[in-house]
């Protein structure tokens, strides 16, 4: 069920959930735009949350809302050597040979800003 | 606070444009609006909600274990023999998840342990809300283990603490050997990787060596086991493995 680029039912349900987080916060303020961070390293797949984005906000504060995802790409710290480097995926080891690594980018799963009828 | 007209606001990162003259006295019908700084998680609300399913669970000395596996890898058959030949030592209940049946229940029920069924319909994963409703229904006694049937699938899961203490991938022999390179989320969000159906090994192409790495690289130092829920080889790892967790 991971076809990567196609939809899955787990970006509906993070989209909903998007929904009511911001509605938790914003009550029922009239969402214009509302700014993602979806790291490439999530395991959440951007297209598919732009895909079901309008289905989801219907009837609620975001309907209509225009929709920035900014991807953070992966980065890592070597635990072993020290160094910083690059993950297009979670399956790069460090040049050292090391999988030891602790992830500083790429994982972001969050709601960065909205931007709100005043 | 808003610069240009005073309206309020938690936060204004940049003045908006106003394109009319101040001459008049306007109230807020007009379409300026304001940026919001929210930096929060999306999962805030699921994640709140685990802490309250683990403090739960702590307070009552209860083990609480994740199962998460594509479907068919032996999970309904694993707590099965699991319960058999653990029910006389651990007091053993099963949180099922499922999208439609109720087929995986029964096959628990029958072992003689409780057993929660929750139909999660379209949704692909269970989430800690869900978790919490269901032992709500089971109520487990003190000291007891709870086994966590997810829905059977190597992606949505990964991403729902459900407040349990241990995430356990189950994987077989027959799904191949790239599994965790496929779905490195999954293997990375693992407690315990217990590879299943090695009894088939002699039968179907499967590289250890090769599994293994990918698993090392999605998540370094992962503890691997390997076993056969349907002869019982390599079982009684599985069953240390969770006796050194209880409460």
């Amino acid at each position: 069920m991971h076809d990567r680029g196609g939809v899955h039912l787990h970006e509906m349900a993070i989209t909903q959930s998007v929904v009511h987080a911001v509605c938790d916060r914003m009550g029922d303020a009239q969402i214009r735009r509302i700014c993602l961070e979806i790291g490439t390293l999530s395991g959440v797949v951007a297209d598919s949350v732009r895909f079901c984005f309008d289905l989801i906000t219907e009837g609620t504060p975001l309907e209509g809302a225009s929709l920035e995802i900014i991807q953070p790409t992966g980065r890592a710290r070597c635990r072993d050597c020290g160094a910083e480097f690059a993950l297009n995926d979670l399956l790069v080891l460090c040049e050292c040979g090391s999988a030891n690594r602790e992830l500083l980018a790429g994982e972001e799963l969050k709601i960065r800003e909205v931007e709100v009828m005043a | 606070m808003c610069a240009t007209c005073g309206c309020s606001g938690e936060t204004i990162l940049e003045p908006h444009e106003h394109d009319h003259e101040h001459q008049h006295e306007h109230g807020h019908g007009h379409s300026h609006t304001r940026t919001v700084t929210l930096e929060q998680a999306v999962l805030a609300r699921n994640d709140a909600l685990a802490e309250l399913n683990r403090k739960w669970l702590a307070e009552r000395s209860i083990l609480a274990v994740n199962l998460m596996s594509s479907p068919g890898a032996g999970k309904t058959t694993l707590l099965e023999r699991t319960i058999r030949e653990l029910g006389s030592e651990l007091r053993v209940s099963v949180v099922e998840g499922d999208q439609e049946t109720v087929l995986d229940a029964d096959r628990i029920r029958a072992t003689g342990a409780p057993a929660v069924q929750i139909n999660t319909g379209s949704g692909c994963h269970l989430d800690a809300k869900m978790l919490a409703g269901g032992l709500q229904t089971l109520d487990p006694p003190e000291g007891s283990v709870v086994l966590i049937e997810n829905v059977g699938n190597l992606v949505c899961p990964a991403l729902f603490d459900l407040g349990e203490q241990a995430r356990v991938v189950i994987t077989s022999v027959t799904e191949g050997a790239e599994k965790p390179r496929k779905y490195p989320q999954m293997f990375r969000a693992a407690d315990l990787v217990l590879l299943n159906k090695i009894d088939l090994l002699p039968y179907v192409r499967f590289d250890i060596e090769d599994f293994l790495d990918g698993a090392r690289r999605a998540n370094p130092g992962v503890e691997v086991l390997q076993l056969s829920a349907t002869t019982g080889d390599g079982v009684a790892d599985w069953y240390g493995w969770l006796r050194v967790r209880l409460p």
